[in-house]
């Protein structure tokens, strides 16, 4: 069969109302369906005519499913809320200040208005050998062309790469992980939460997937409990461009300190492996000591052990390094003019 | 010198408000009765050839109308070079994404469906997507004929293990085949010199990617060809559209109001207007080809990548002594490209040196056919001297302002090749000191070098300062103009529209000199059954210099013809006579003799030159053409450009900038930029500012990020679209950025104005790169584009890192 891309072939369109409407659906069509928030990640596929579902069920008509709601101390987001409604949220920025640096951080304004945090986080890899068709591991077939001798992988994996070397691209995940976020899923059978960290799978558990979702099963809320809000927050994102940009690399922590000393922490990376990775021993290390450079070279140090770069994608360690550090140490010194 | 009324001012071209509403209409927006769309097949292997296909499912779907193939288009043979042209689909595609075959039907998703039910039989021949490796002995050839092109012919031409042990070392070898040329003796400017930079590098290709991508509609009507499509030139894509599809010039009818950009990748059209031509010839229905971004990603031009090595050496008071230069140049797998040609000789006029010798060789490769890219070669070569320029200045330890005004070019200075005389050509004029000079004022060079490779925290600044030139205007063309019975002055322009505005500027040249006020001014534009002269392709930065030359001509015309009708009519001499205020009178009486509307009038009475029923003899054949069409209308101004010219025409401009870069993550930002420009007098400062900001971002994007990839064993892109290729965005370069211009009229030339669209590129290129080594020291890159992860491994390691020669990473 001959190849053609950038046209959407005719798919079955169902928008349902509202959330049973949608998980009946789901139950129905299960592998055959295709889940559909703002469309950033599923158009790029549909239209590519790589990925070819029978039915797409769009979740636009589900506004149960969006917006941000005080829950306790924490919040609870829907999982249809389009990252700009998550910026602008007052509670999201007086609370969790460095979730709104992150979904800022993500894309481009047009994309922000239209992408959703339930997409942002369940997205697909961007790896381009797999995004463009090729028969790889990730997409059913036997290789990685990605982790080649010819390949090009500047972009992809230094950690917990197993067969497949793609990373996960969002930049909201390890805002969510090092935030100790619940995720929220449903199905006909019922609703399970799981803690964010654990939402996100690599390729050792299942090679097709980079999360948890099974057929059948939709995101349908992000819970942040109060227990980080208001701490000291990190995020930074390092890419070519300064927007409409996935990330190089992307590191999130937050803190608390007592009398310069770090009392506690959770860190977490993004664009290294198939799935954000919380640095826990990292965390283990450094609680108890001093916020201090000493500290943050240390924690830079250990969080580079054990990775394993590809031939374009060395620079990744001493970047990871230094985001570690600084997320530990901040950023010092800068100009005024 | 006539009072500067129109020239200089600014004002709102006519084609301003269409565009900023949405009511401007590009080929897209054009519908015809009964249109069907096309959509393509590409080629899935970098180098094939075509053995079987079968079309017989698609052309049994519902919906589907016709298939056209290579086989429909007319026959070429190959050129001197070996090489058959370039068509729109091929039975030997020669680059992955390459046109096969194309399918009509009522809608897209139709054709799509079709396309893939074609069965298609490739066999795979051998491919390589990069120069070195095809020059290695046992290199594969882009194509059968060969690899290279050897003094103007496609051959095999191969390299030693010997030169390839300097690959492995990091370093281009001097290896054969090179077209070369030499000024002085080489050898004896490196004694002179204190001191001797000598670095390998490698510049990226990169696709052209106007906004609007080579969309075309194309339907027939009594045997003639209406094509709406997306062109640099209205008058010039008539020629060409013709010979790809196979008819008579005067059977093509070219619309193009509005054109997306261009930035070379539309001279004059495209290839791949002959697709829906020939589709609607074959089905008889009007066909509608859209053009996809991952589509124009593969035939819509790119500029040529270079893998370069230069030996430069610089005496203690900064004068270029000696350049060594060789250039191993991606030319596609198409026609020879000029970009390496103009890289030497852009380079030899920007720095002067006094002695230098020029190699260069173009390797073919199975990548996207590339063609002019704004300023090409002259970027490239920008970007691979001006940051070994900069290190020779710091070495010494010399200002980098006070390095390009000691090497700048200045009057009617020399540059390029020698002639068959021994001796250099020159250009018209060059003020680049006095651009030099007023950037310093206004960008506050001085200031800034106290910041100058500065480090707070983990941020560190740099400055930096480039001399790009590029050619500036060519000669010779039409102007057709028209004062007619309702008062009013009409200008027919071919120019096309792609956004410079000088569709338009160019006129108010004759406006200016016939005093006729811009509102009784009328452009016609965009159609060529709209009757319009020969012009030059927006191209090469031509276009303000040619046709306010030509403008000047057509308007010197209608005066002289205002003057004789009016001593006709009114007795006395014609020089007895002037024009001003819509009239032609008496010398110093300016409210007698006729007004315009009358002279029209007994322009038309009177007939022959007056009204354009006798033409010159030295107009090209189109502009003859257009002009009988219009004769009769009123007194008319037709006239070719025979001003005289001593030098070639070149402009040029420098450009400052500061950036801040993060040693931590490689992230850096361009916090200030200000470009000077040396373009002549200045025509409409609005459009002048666009260009000069426009182009000098297009420079920084190469400098911070554009690029393109390819796997080299498979021979595949992965970077197809804006995400993948990056080029830059608005927060990407500074939020304001400041321009001048010195407006010193070039001698050589009646408007004294040059072009201005290929310099700032190099200029914001050069700036950048610059500011990078000032702010990080020699020995943080070798290639272009600079990204965080070359900087951020360069100093983690403490020099550069990344693969010395590899093109497309």
């Amino acid at each position: 069969m001959a190849v053609i891309r950038d046209v959407m072939p005719a798919f079955e369109l169902f928008q349902p109302a509202n959330v049973e409407e949608a998980l009946s659906l789901l139950n129905r069509y299960k592998s055959d369906a295709w889940v559909m928030a703002g469309g950033l990640d599923s158009f790029d596929w549909l239209k590519d005519r790589i990925k070819r579902p029978k039915v797409v069920v769009d979740l636009v008509g589900v506004k149960e499913l969006e917006g941000v709601r005080a829950s306790g101390d924490g919040l609870e987001i829907g999982a249809m809320t389009t990252l700009t409604d998550l910026v602008r949220h007052p509670l999201v920025r007086e609370k969790f200040g460095m979730l709104l640096e992150a979904a800022e951080a993500a894309a481009s304004p047009q994309i922000r208005n239209q992408g959703t945090i339930g997409g942002n986080v369940s997205q697909d890899t961007r790896c381009w050998y797999y995004r463009d068709g090729w028969e790889c591991y990730r997409a059913g077939g036997n290789i990685c062309y990605a982790d080649t001798p010819t390949a090009m992988n500047r972009e992809h994996a230094i950690f917990d790469a197993d067969r497949c070397v793609a990373v996960n691209p969002s930049d909201t995940a390890p805002a969510l992980i090092a935030l100790d976020a619940k995720m929220v899923i449903r199905s006909t059978s019922g609703e399970q939460i799981v803690d964010a960290e654990h939402y996100f799978i690599g390729p050792g558990i299942d090679i097709t997937r980079m999360t948890v979702l099974k057929p059948g099963d939709l995101l349908v809320a992000i819970r942040i409990p109060g227990t980080w809000a208001g701490s000291q927050f990190y995020f930074e994102k390092v890419r070519d461009r300064k927007v409409w940009d996935f990330p190089l690399v992307n590191v999130a922590s937050v803190m608390k300190t007592s009398g310069g000393t770090i009392q506690d922490l959770r860190l977490a990376l993004n664009g290294v492996a198939a799935h954000p990775v919380r640095l826990r021993a990292v965390e283990a290390a450094v609680r108890g000591k001093p916020r201090n450079e000493q500290t943050a070279e240390m924690a830079g140090l250990m969080a580079i052990e054990g990775a394993k770069p590809l031939r374009h994608n060395g620079y990744k360690l001493p970047l990871v390094r230094n985001l570690v550090k600084r997320a530990i140490r901040g950023v010092e010194g800068s100009w005024t003019s | 010198m006539p009072e500067r009324t129109l020239v200089g001012q600014n004002y709102t071209t006519p084609d301003l408000v269409a565009k900023v509403t949405g009511k401007a209409k590009y080929a897209e927006d054009y519908r015809a009765e009964g249109m069907l769309f096309c959509k393509l097949l590409l080629s899935p292997m970098p180098h094939a050839r075509v053995r079987r296909i079968d079309s017989s499912k698609a052309l049994a779907m519902k919906g589907v109308v016709g298939v056209l193939t290579a086989d429909d288009f007319p026959p070429v043979k190959p050129d001197q070079s070996g090489l058959k042209p370039e068509q729109a689909l091929t039975n030997e595609p020669v680059y992955q994404g390459e046109p096969i075959l194309a399918v009509a039907a009522v809608d897209e998703v139709t054709a799509a469906d079709a396309i893939e039910l074609i069965e298609l039989d490739l066999e795979p021949l051998p491919f390589a997507v990069d120069p070195i490796e095809s020059l290695r002995p046992e290199g594969a050839n882009a194509r059968l004929e060969g690899n290279a092109y050897v003094d103007r012919k496609v051959a095999t031409l191969k390299w030693t293990a010997e030169d390839f042990r300097e690959v492995a070392a990091g370093r281009l070898p001097f290896g054969k085949g090179a077209d070369e040329w030499k000024v002085g003796d080489v050898d004896a400017g490196f004694k002179q010199a204190d001191v001797v930079i000598d670095e390998t590098v490698v510049i990226q290709s990169t696709g052209h990617q106007p906004l609007e991508t080579r969309t075309a509609m194309a339907y027939w009507q009594n045997g003639k060809l209406y094509l709406h499509g997306s062109t640099q030139s209205v008058a010039r894509t008539v020629a060409s559209v013709a010979g790809w599809v196979g008819v008579e010039p005067s059977k093509v009818v070219i619309v193009s109001e509005y054109t997306g950009g261009g930035f070379g990748s539309k001279i004059p059209g495209a290839h791949s207007m002959a697709i829906p031509a020939l589709l609607s010839k074959k089905t008889g229905r009007p066909v509608m080809m859209r053009i996809s971004r991952e589509e124009e990603h593969f035939i819509g031009r790119a500029r040529a990548g270079m893998q370069a090595r230069a030996r430069l050496g610089m005496r203690k008071d900064g004068r270029i002594t000696a350049l060594d230069l060789y250039i191993v140049m991606d030319n596609g797998p198409y026609s020879a490209q000029g970009d390496a040609r103009s890289s030497g000789s852009i380079a030899s006029l920007a720095y002067q040196p006094m002695t230098m010798r020029f190699r260069s060789v173009a390797v073919l490769t199975n990548t996207p056919p590339r063609t002019s890219q704004r300023s090409p070669g002259g970027m490239q070569v920008n970007a691979i001297l001006e940051p070994i320029i900069t290190k020779a200045a710091r070495k010494l330890g010399l200002d980098q302002v006070a390095v390009r005004h000691i090497n700048a070019p200045a009057g009617k200075a020399p540059y390029g090749p020698p002639g068959q005389n021994g001796k250099q050509r020159y250009v018209t004029s060059a003020f680049v000191k006095e651009a030099l000079d007023r950037g310093v004022e206004l960008f506050g060079w001085d200031a800034r070098k106290g910041r100058s490779g500065q480090r707070r925290g983990s941020k560190a600044r740099g400055i930096g300062v480039a001399v790009s030139p590029y050619v500036g205007g060519s000669i010779g063309f039409d102007a057709i103009m028209t004062i007619r019975p309702d008062g009013r002055l009409y200008f027919q322009s071919g120019i096309g529209n792609l956004g410079t505005h000088s569709t338009i500027d160019v006129h108010r040249v004759a406006a200016e000199l016939l005093g006729m006020p811009w509102e009784k001014c009328e452009v016609i534009w965009g159609d060529t059954s709209k009757h319009v002269p020969w012009s030059c392709s927006s191209a090469g930065s031509q276009t303000v210099h040619a046709m306010t030359r030509a403008a000047h001509a057509g308007a010197m015309d209608a005066k002289r013809k205002l003057q004789e009708l009016a001593a006709h009519d009114l007795g006395g001499k014609p020089d007895d006579y002037d024009v001003s205020n819509e009239r032609v009178h008496r010398k110093g009486n300016a409210s007698g003799g006729l007004t315009f509307a009358q002279a029209a009038k007994r322009a038309i009475e009177l007939g022959g030159k007056y009204d354009g029923h006798e033409l010159p003899k030295d107009i090209n054949p189109m502009t003859k053409t257009s002009a009988t069409a219009l004769a009769g209308l009123g007194l008319m101004g037709v006239a070719k450009d025979n001003y005289p010219r001593d030098g070639d025409t070149h402009s040029y401009v420098v450009g400052f900038a500061e950036v801040e870069v993060d040693v931590e993550t490689g992230a850096y930002q361009i916090l200030d930029y200000t470009a000077v420009a040396d373009c002549g007098t200045v025509l409409h400062p609005h459009s002048l500012a666009g260009q000069i900001h426009g182009g000098s971002v297009l420079g920084m994007g190469h400098a911070i990020g554009q690029r393109w990839t390819y796997d080299q064993h498979y021979g595949r892109p992965l970077a197809k679209r804006f995400h993948h290729t990056k080029p830059p965005t608005i927060l990407d370069v500074p939020v304001a950025m400041k321009w001048d211009a010195v407006n010193i009229p070039d001698p050589e030339t009646p408007v004294g104005a040059r072009g201005i669209g290929e310099p700032p590129v190099g200029a914001g290129y050069g700036a950048v790169l610059n500011a990078l080594v000032d702010a990080l020291g020699d020995d943080a890159f070798r290639r272009t584009p600079v990204t965080p992860d070359v900087i951020v491994a360069a100093l983690d390691a403490g020099k550069w890192t990344h693969e010395a020669l590899t093109a497309h990473v």
